[in-house]
């Protein structure tokens, strides 16, 4: 019994001791609540250097928004928001309440300084505990932040650190702090350190201190910049080969269905952009409607989908509208032109007409950083090998079906078709199916790159048409290098010329090249093109 | 079966009757949004907003012992179109007043025939300024209530570097004209501007994010100060987030892009950048949980969310509403020196106050998008800002108000020559 009070009587004196400490903690979680942002930046330091296990927990959840606060008695907790109510914990666990309406929470509110500041204290917590992704960004992250403060951090951090690649960067941290100082010896290796580095953070410091210190220093400051700006200009250029051919992916998916409607039936078929927005918007039902829970995958099912749909809207526009207007391309312009618009009001009265929400997979987003100046985003480089794709599988059925066959033999000669045998007009319809389908795989594409709304075909009609009218009418090889050419073209010219100028150029281009070569670039040779 | 076919028959005409009755009984309010055609995505909501205005003003017994009747028509985001429709408002429909408009190009196509024919607009959305129309009433902001603010509050931020991001139409123009003579009297170099324009619904923004990211890594904080109109936004906040510009580097701010804008994307990734407005659907106050309230119960979807261009519709309605009681008719020139002066409460709790320049006073609030795609408000101006119709930063509007009370009466008074040049178009 008496071990026992005395062992209370100790615990009871270490609390007093740390009692300033933990009044500090719970006065910064107070001002979490209360405080304007300068007040709050103040709190998060202290929350930070209290070595509280729940610290981190706290400043993570308030980098994400999921820090509340219950207004009725100023309790801090965690609040998790289900069926549009919210289900609030309290910070140490003791209380919970469930299904509090919006007003009863409030959430502790973070602006952008404080997210910075919040994600470099965070990174300084995680950079000894964290996993390898979590070191390595925490790495990352603080080399924004980075000052004095921190060295003896980094240091030991180093010392336990046995991943390469974090080990650089912890290097990296180190010597933006020893780049301030004027002792030669300092500043010297922390200067070879940094040029090898392109984060833009390392050049901001650099650019920063360009004019302070001995003479000495600013000269080689001088250099480093210089051989980091070759390096990324450079890359620059990589870079915006990387942004043509991507342009470029995205008009030969745009075009490529238009060169089979076009480009070998001869049809003007202005819906075309709307066969594209129908196969955006299948995505958009497959994601919301269908499989809400599995965003990965809803990209990847709305594909088939898309071009099953698109592709019975074009048989039945083929059916119903076109089939009776064939040689007749001003009617076909006037009609088709008028279906886009029929299409376009049918989706606002369907699905309203603001832009829908599509997703983007999580293996879409971000981006595939190559170094600290180049970085390929996602999204865009799946687009390219998708465009490529399924480019290669419609040559294939082209060339190697039985079904390409008779479609080429009837867009060469329909009456030989004909006699042979083959039902012209279910090729016919077949065929025009086969091109809005394409477009509605377009669609798919196009979701993850824009708006979903009526008006998403509008914008790649007229590109479409320049596609194909340059590559070559009937030649899908000319669609390819055309879409290619004028994507990369494009993006040299925007930042010379500003993005409205180069597309007036690029257009001018194309006008010329039409008068000198009026087929285009592969003109089709032969009796085909007479006929 | 013969006598109830007769009962509807006699029921109907009773109530056709007493439909006739009530019209010629009624105020006509017309409602000139587009309905369909590309801008149907914004204002669509706004039509809908003066129908439930109406409908409410209704419940409460209308106005002068009056029922308001709603004369809805399309101009189809045709602009021409606009102003042969307000003239069959003014004309045929003999409408009281109009509540219509988006673009200012619309705005501009409307005014001569509501000049001419003596009506009532109420417009209500932000735009460049420079204009103020006998006929008009302005109840979004001007530059002075969304652009100036919204710089003001980044450069308190340390920004040192812009970058003026637009689409390439009048608004942006004006705007971001505005904008680099104000930061340059501010002490901006002209290197530490940048000027963008992209074609309308621009959507391969690769090249000027990575500008923009390049401009951003000169040792000077940056930010984007974006005009670009609504449809291109998406594609532009994508391309942001996918290539890692983060608002903690490089913050956005928006004039374009509200809650409505934000519904059709996944804003994750647009966390912190901004946008300046009048009014968030955050705010927090008695008046917009009333709003917000009925606005769900008349639209029927919860999920819907409330914008500042709604607002501005709202305030205008009411201060309609105020000043014809004020007045005790429906009569242009009477309603028009009633107004002068009217307070409203607006939605984010305060007053909103109609000047003699026929803009309003209002409060003007930075907020930063928040993953739920609302927007949390870090910053607000103590009080109202008073809109200016003819901005202060340019030399040539310097020199011109508005005020259409005695003894000036004109919307664009050059008070160096004394002369007021009275074309508004």
């Amino acid at each position: 019994m008496k071990i026992v009070h005395r062992l209370m009587l100790l615990v009871l004196g270490a609390v007093l001791s740390v009692s300033s400490l933990a009044d500090e903690y719970s006065d910064a979680l107070n001002t979490l609540i209360k405080g304007n942002f300068k007040e709050k930046a103040k709190a998060v330091e202290v929350i930070a250097a209290s070595g509280n296990e729940q610290s981190v927990v706290i400043l993570e959840s308030m980098l994400e928004g999921n820090l509340f606060y219950r207004r009725s008695d100023n309790l801090l907790g965690f609040a998790e928001l289900v069926d549009k109510k919210y289900n609030f914990k309290s910070l140490d666990g003791t209380e919970t309440e469930e299904g509090l309406g919006k007003r009863k929470v409030k959430k502790v509110s973070v602006n952008n300084s404080l997210r910075k500041q919040l994600r470099g204290l965070i990174a300084g917590l995680q950079l000894i505990s964290g996993t390898k992704a979590q070191r390595k960004d925490a790495a990352l992250n603080m080399l924004s932040t980075v000052d004095e403060s921190m060295v003896p951090l980094l240091n030991s951090a180093l010392k336990q650190e046995k991943e390469n690649s974090i080990k650089k960067l912890l290097m990296l941290n180190i010597a933006m702090v020893d780049i301030d100082s004027n002792d030669e010896k300092i500043w010297q290796p922390a200067l070879s350190t940094l040029r090898s580095s392109l984060e833009s953070d390392v050049r901001n410091k650099l650019v920063s201190i360009q004019e302070v210190g001995p003479e000495e220093k600013q000269q080689a400051i001088t250099d480093a910049l210089q051989s980091i700006e070759g390096k990324v200009n450079f890359y620059g250029g990589v870079e915006n080969i990387f942004f043509g051919l991507s342009l470029g992916s995205v008009l030969l998916l745009a075009a490529v269905g238009l060169a089979i409607t076009f480009g070998v039936m001869g049809v003007i078929n202005m819906a075309h952009g709307e066969m594209i927005m129908l196969g955006a918007y299948t995505t958009f039902v497959i994601q919301t409607y269908v499989m809400p829970n599995w965003v990965d995958g809803s990209v990847l099912v709305a594909i088939p989908v898309a071009f099953m749909v698109t592709g019975a809207f074009g048989i039945l526009i083929e059916r119903t509208v076109i089939r009776y207007l064939y040689g007749r391309p001003l009617e076909t312009l006037l009609a088709t032109f008028g279906l886009s618009l029929i299409l376009q009001q049918l989706v606002r009265t369907v699905f309203s007409p603001l832009n829908q929400s599509v997703a983007t997979p999580s293996w879409m987003s971000g981006s595939w950083a190559v170094n600290g100046a180049l970085s390929l985003t996602y999204n865009r480089l799946y687009i390219i090998g998708f465009s490529l794709l399924v480019f290669i599988g419609l040559i294939f059925l082209l060339r190697r079906t039985y079904f390409g066959l008779q479609m080429r033999a009837v867009t060469q000669n329909r009456p030989m078709a004909s006699s042979m045998g083959i039902r012209t007009g279910w090729v016919d319809a077949l065929t025009f199916g086969l091109g809005s389908g394409v477009a509605g795989i377009a669609g798919v594409a196009l979701s993850q790159l824009t708006n979903v709304g009526p008006n998403l075909g509008q914008g790649y009609i007229i590109d479409s048409f320049m596609v194909v009218v340059f590559g070559g009418v009937g030649n899908l090889w000319g669609t390819l290098v055309a879409a290619f050419s004028l994507g990369v073209v494009n993006k040299f010219l925007e930042p010379v010329a500003g993005a409205v100028l180069a597309k007036i150029l690029v257009l001018i281009f194309i006008i010329l090249f039409i008068q000198k070569r009026p087929r285009g670039m592969f003109a089709l040779k032969g009796r085909a093109v007479d006929g | 079966m013969k006598k109830t076919i007769k009962s509807v028959g006699a029921a109907a005409l009773m109530t056709l009757a007493a439909g006739i009755a009530q019209a010629a009984d009624t105020i006509k309010v017309g409602v000139l949004h587009s309905l369909s055609g590309t801008m149907a995505i914004s204002e669509t909501t706004l039509k809908d907003t003066v129908l439930m205005m109406i409908e409410e003003q209704n419940k409460a017994g209308g106005l002068l012992g009056k029922k308001l009747e709603p004369v809805v028509v399309d101009p189809a985001s045709n602009w021409p179109l606009f102003a042969e429709k307000t003239r069959e408002l003014l004309e045929k429909e003999k409408v009281d007043v109009i509540f219509g408009c988006w673009t200012s190009v619309s705005r501009k196509s409307v005014l001569p025939v509501i000049e001419e024919l003596n009506g009532l607009l109420f417009y209500p959305v932000q735009y460049e300024g420079e204009e103020s129309s006998k006929n008009v009433f302005y109840t979004g902001a001007a530059p002075n209530q969304q652009a100036i603010p919204a710089v003001d509050y980044l450069a308190a931020q340390g920004v040192e570097r812009w970058v003026l991001a637009g689409t390439d139409y009048v608004y942006p123009r004006t705007t971001n004209k505005i904008l680099e003579a104000y930061l340059k009297d501010s002490g901006v170099a002209e290197a530490d501007i940048m000027i963008n324009y992209t074609p309308f619904g621009h959507s391969d923004w690769q090249t000027i994010v990575s500008d923009i990211k390049k401009f951003g890594s000169a040792g000077k904080k940056t930010a984007v100060v974006s005009t670009i109109n609504g449809d291109a936004n998406v594609p532009f906040y994508k391309e942001l987030g996918n290539q890692g510009v983060s608002a903690e580097d490089i913050p956005v701010v928006a004039f374009s892009v509200g809650e409505e804008e934000l519904s059709g994307f996944d804003t994750a990734p647009l966390v912190g950048h901004l946008a300046a407005w009048n009014y968030f659907m955050s705010a927090e106050s008695e008046e917009n949980d009333e709003f917000i309230e009925a606005w769900h119960a008349f639209i029927g979807d919860e999920d819907r969310v409330t914008n500042d261009p709604m607002e501005a519709t709202y305030i205008g309605f009411k201060m309609w509403a105020k000043a014809v009681e004020k007045a005790g008719t429906t009569d242009v020139d009477t309603v028009r020196d009633a107004i002068y002066g009217v307070v409203v409460p607006n939605l984010t709790g305060g007053y909103a106050v109609m000047n003699t320049n026929h803009h309003l006073t209002k409060p003007v609030l930075i907020g930063e998008i928040q993953e739920d795609g609302q927007f949390e408000t870090v910053w607000q101006t103590d009080g109202g800002v008073i809109g200016d119709a003819w901005t202060d930063y340019l030399a040539e509007s310097a020199k011109i108000v508005a005020d259409w009370t005695a003894p000036i009466t004109c919307g664009n008074y050059n008070i160096e020559t004394g002369t007021c040049s009275g074309q508004n178009y």
